[in-house]
């Protein structure tokens, strides 16, 4: 059987038929092959999957495409502005070298996103808390903490 | 993940009559999605609560705080009236997991799901809460029934639980470092009158901790608690923690969360 779901991605309309099953990270990497998204471990766990719905930074993989119904979705494609300028979370991240391999960044900059809006002048502790459903396996997140502080600042400047 | 039915339903009665046999409700799918496709769970039909809207909302008369079942946990950490009126609830929901989990976790799925690790049931016994079906009021001792069980029948929707507000409350626990679930978590809740201690975590379902509950009642003060030893007989022990430190952890857990009542 199939269900068709609607919702928005990085502001397109899009209706897919899916099976019932089919989790959002599906729809997102092999129906629309936005595969910025990534699938890490599959459990919950990493938050390499993780993706903006409705403002929210949630784990593509821990839900099913119908529970994105109606939602407005944003993926690492819909962060940087239509002309290729960076968005100030990515701008950070590539200035403090908050990345090596760069597997889980795409998480980290949509969870930092999120996290930067209800905090424009976070603490170190603050942004190490934030962090805890995404893991990186390179960096020792030292430059990942960094980045999102100066992130945060720069997006609470211009705005 | 099996194949299953999908229904969206736009009332709590249509939900209702489509919970039967084999079928599941599903709320904001941060346990049931990983446990469907590790294929612990295969329902037939799924039977997703997200349509239906008038389940989500806290209310408070600055007496009692009444969450919806489909209240995010997000919500709950980031809501004034909560914050206002038991600070504690709403520094519990704001500990549960990690913000990805936070937005999408509801009250509603974390105590039918009564994981003996969870947060959420120390506040509910620890304050003596209500929880509210589309059938019944059920009262702590009653909805808690054990190990990932509790009262509801197949049938049976948790709507909304209600929270007596307590003159102060704290709850600590000693998290696990990868999942953030409870290995040992105390909530403590002083009503002036009365004191209540629930405990999860440490044994199969969260209970309450009389002694602890008698002493603080007499005096509440950290070292009213400082020196009582629990037993370990019936607490769990697994690869994260014996249940001789489980148990030496909730009298611990009991004397941070009373000296961050006191606070
Ligand atoms: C990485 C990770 C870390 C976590 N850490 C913690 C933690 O530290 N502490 C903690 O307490 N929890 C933790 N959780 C669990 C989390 O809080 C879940 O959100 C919660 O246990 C289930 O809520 P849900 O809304 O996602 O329910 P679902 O997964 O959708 O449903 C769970 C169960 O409840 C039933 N159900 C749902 N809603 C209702 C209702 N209204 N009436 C009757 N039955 C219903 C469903 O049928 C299902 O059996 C964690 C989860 C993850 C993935
Ligand atoms: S892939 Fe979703 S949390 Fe790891
Ligand atoms: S940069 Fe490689 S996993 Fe984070």
């Amino acid at each position: 059987m199939a269900v068709k779901v609607s919702l928005k991605v990085n502001g397109k309309s899009v209706v897919a038929e899916v099976e019932e099953r089919t989790l959002l990270v599906t729809v997102i990497r092999e129906h629309l092959r936005l595969t910025g998204t990534h699938v890490g471990c599959d459990t919950a766990q990493c938050g390499a999957c993780t993706v903006s719905m409705n403002g929210r930074a949630v784990k593509s993989c821990s839900m099913l495409a119908m529970q994105a119904e109606g939602t407005e979705v944003m993926t690492i494609e819909g962060v940087a502005h239509a002309d290729g300028t960076l968005h100030p979370m990515q701008a950070a991240f590539k200035e403090h070298h908050g990345l090596q391999c760069g597997f889980c960044t795409p998480g980290m900059v949509i969870n930092a996103i999120d996290f930067a809006k209800h905090h424009p002048d976070p603490s170190e502790q603050e942004i190490r808390e934030a962090l805890e459903g995404n893991l990186c396996r390179c960096t020792g997140y030292h430059n990942i903490v960094k980045a999102i502080g100066a992130g945060a600042r720069a997006m609470a400047a211009s705005k | 993940m099996h194949a299953f039915k999908y229904h969206r339903p736009s009332s709590v009665k249509a939900a209702a009559a489509l919970a039967k046999g084999e079928a599941k409700l599903l709320a904001g799918g941060q346990t049931l999605v990983q446990t469907m496709k590790l294929r612990l769970a295969s329902p037939s039909d799924i039977i997703d609560l997200g349509a239906l809207q008038d389940l989500a909302g806290i209310q408070s008369d600055g007496k009692t705080v009444t969450i919806g079942a489909m209240t995010r946990h997000a919500d709950v950490a980031h809501s004034a009236e909560v914050k206002k009126t038991i600070p504690a609830l709403a520094a519990l929901a704001g500990m549960i997991g990690d913000r990805q989990v936070r937005a999408m976790g509801t009250i509603g799925g974390s105590l039918a799901n009564n994981d003996p690790a969870a947060d959420y049931p120390a506040a509910v016994l620890g304050m003596g809460a209500t929880v509210i079906t589309n059938k019944r009021k059920l009262s702590p001792d009653e909805f808690f029934k054990g190990m990932f069980t509790t009262a509801l029948a197949a049938d049976e929707i948790i709507t909304a639980v209600s929270f007596p507000a307590p003159k102060r409350a704290a709850y600590i626990k000693f998290k696990n470092p990868a999942s953030r679930f409870a290995i040992v978590g105390v909530f403590v809740a002083d009503f002036g009158s009365s004191v209540r201690v629930a405990v999860t975590g440490a044994g199969p379902v969260v209970f309450r901790q009389a002694e602890m509950e008698k002493a603080l009642a007499a005096k509440f003060a950290p070292e009213s608690v400082a020196n009582i030893k629990v037993k370990q007989d019936g607490l769990n022990s697994d690869l994260h923690a014996s249940a001789e430190y489980r148990a030496h952890l909730v009298t611990v857990m009991a004397k941070r969360a009373v000296e961050a009542a006191l606070k």
